[in-house]
């Protein structure tokens, strides 16, 4: 049962075969017979999962249910729930119980969505493999001497395992599409603005969108239908229509023009990640689908202006954390400023504090034009480098990441190391483009992902050109071989 | 760039952030490692170009201005460290 997709679940529910708390037990029995190897779950909320099965069960027993109702999902702990500890996977909120929901949160709950818990993250989302989480990081289901990726690590370990049906994810820089790669799973980011921000934890607030981590195409449309839409509370959410996600997934494929830039095909890919894209673009090719070499000339540039826009965003959303309001307060503050410094200093880790500090000094009199004006010029020429190739294209294809999943503690000490793992997908989160991540053929043993990048508010076109390649190929059916009974 | 202590300090003490006197010097060098990964920005000539803020070039929406929001303070401060009679409390400021 916990390897059937969203879709089977949901199908079985309505027919009767099982009901939403059978199937809320299987998943909770699954969290505590594995998770202890996998620590992808920051908490566990076991008895109102269970109660939320009980009325999602009466849903669908009164016929006013929907597609997500009564499936077991798990939400990343940097969307707040109300009454439900939200961590950030920080020292500095592990106390924080936050007063309301995240539009995410209640647009899942309110579609009968039943929540298994809190998975592991890195500290505010800063991180590629899950390693900066003030909780220990999360480990890679396919082999637990590896990273799962980051920063939606939990996530990714959680749904791989099969101890959840889905969960949400948030993706700055990667965040989403690259522990999709390492750890098998269709992964979605959608457009900026696409999903509401609101009750999100901020970490970098013109690159941060929400999003799911799945085990099918046809799962993340099911959930961005119900994820997707404007929301008032959010001064960025996009104001566009919603289109039927599910009903676009069985667009043809022929004459679909995909996009192949040379710059995410060259030095630095290992090979075999590279002949493992290769082999799923010749699929589509097999689809009817055409290539065409393309160039995005600033992909190099790509990583360093990120390391200028996000930790200057992120050192301005991180100064609410004062130790006064919420959240952590150091012991015997001797005056407000010590109350400051040592709250921070000690409630904050040492990727968060290097990035605040980054920020702080980009955004500091005297730098800001050489750094920030700089970053924000390059970041148009980025935005204007895709805004060429999809005058050309329809869709751009590329390798989620240049390798497979890396072990533990290989590049935790080394920052600038773990920066450049994220060349192919920071992009486009610069230019606030919708992308996901699939898996095609393992190397090793190891999981690979396609990333495909669509135009603006193009998730139904993105969808249907996963789907389709999902129709006529299993690897998104693969499962890790510790989790499989 | 490559940052000294000093420089660190400085910077630390504008992001309110208490750094160890151990932890400077390792602090001054993953930055200046990591300005220096950010200094390969100035490979290009940016001059004319428009920098880019947003990904949407939205404007900041405007609603009406009615109240949207009820009064939740002893909710809210609930979780707060330290509050009394509906006030956030912080060591002394004025002597």
């Amino acid at each position: 049962m916990h390897n059937l997709s969203i879709v089977e679940l949901s199908a079985g529910l309505h027919s009767g075969e099982f009901s939403s708390i059978e199937l809320t037990r299987l998943f909770l029995e699954r969290i505590g017979r594995y998770d202890e190897r996998l620590n992808s779950f920051i908490t566990v909320t076991e008895a109102s999962a269970l109660g939320e099965a009980e009325a999602a069960d009466q849903r669908i027993r009164a016929g006013e249910a929907g597609p997500l109702t009564g499936i077991p999902i798990a939400h990343k702990d940097i969307f707040c729930t109300s009454g439900i500890r939200t961590s950030c996977g920080s020292r500095m909120l592990n106390n924080f119980i936050a007063p309301y929901h995240a539009t995410v949160v209640s647009r899942l709950k309110a579609a009968g969505a039943v929540m298994l818990g809190k998975t592991n993250m890195d500290e505010f989302a800063m991180g590629s493999s899950n390693e900066t989480s003030f909780y220990g990081p999360a480990h890679n289901p396919w082999d637990e001497g590896l990273v799962p990726g980051g920063s939606s690590g939990g996530s990714a370990a959680a749904v791989a395992a099969r101890i959840c049906a889905a969960a949400t994810g948030t993706d700055t820089g990667g965040s989403i599409r690259q522990p999709a790669a390492l750890c098998g799973l269709t992964g979605l980011k959608p457009t900026y603005g696409r999903v509401s921000r609101y009750g999100m934890i901020a970490f970098a607030s013109s690159l941060d969108q929400a999003g799911s981590l799945t085990r099918s195409a046809q799962d993340a449309a099911t959930m961005l239908q119900v994820m997707a839409g404007f929301d008032p509370r959010d001064s960025t959410s996009a104001d566009e229509p919603v289109p039927d996600y599910t009903a676009a997934l069985g667009q043809d494929l022929r004459g679909l023009k995909i996009g192949l830039p040379k710059e995410y095909f060259g030095e630095g890919l290992d090979r075999e990640v590279g002949q493992s894209v290769a082999s799923a673009i010749e699929e589509y090719r097999k689809l009817g689908a055409e290539t065409v070499e393309i160039s995005l000339p600033n992909t190099e540039l790509a990583v360093p202006t990120y390391y200028v826009v996000a930790p200057a965003e992120c050192s301005s959303n991180l100064a609410r954390f004062d130790g006064v309001r919420f959240g952590y307060r150091c012991e015997d503050p001797k005056d407000l400023e010590d109350l400051y410094k040592r709250s921070r200093g000690e409630g904050f880790g040492a990727e968060v504090k290097r990035r605040i500090l980054i920020g702080t000094y980009a955004l500091s009199a005297g730098y800001y034009d050489a750094y920030y004006l700089k970053a924000q010029q390059i970041r148009q020429l980025i935005s204007d480098d895709f805004n060429k190739a999809f005058a050309q294209v329809d869709v751009i294809m590329g390798p989620t990441s240049p390798t497979t999943a890396f072990a533990l503690g290989e590049k935790a000490d080394d920052p600038v190391t773990m920066y450049l793992s994220d060349i192919y997908t920071i992009a486009v989160n610069l230019a606030g483009l919708p992308a996901m991540s699939i898996p095609v053929a393992p190397v090793a043993g190891r999981p690979v992902g396609l990333q495909i990048i669509g135009n603006y508010f193009q998730e139904g076109r993105l969808l249907s050109v996963a789907h389709q390649l999902q129709q006529v190929t299993d690897w998104h059916r693969a499962a890790p071989d510790g989790f499989k009974a | 760039m490559s940052l000294e202590k000093s420089d660190v300090e400085k910077i630390a003490h504008l992001a309110r952030l208490a750094v160890s006197e151990e932890e400077l010097d390792s602090v001054a060098g993953d930055l200046s490692n990591i300005l220096q990964l950010v200094e390969r920005m100035n490979a290009v000539d940016t001059s004319g170009v428009t920098p880019m803020a947003h990904p949407l070039h939205m404007v900041q929406r405007l609603r009406e201005d009615v109240v949207t929001e009820v009064d939740q303070r002893d909710y809210f401060q609930s979780i707060a460290p330290a509050v009394e009679q509906g006030l956030y409390l912080v060591p002394k400021v004025i002597e």
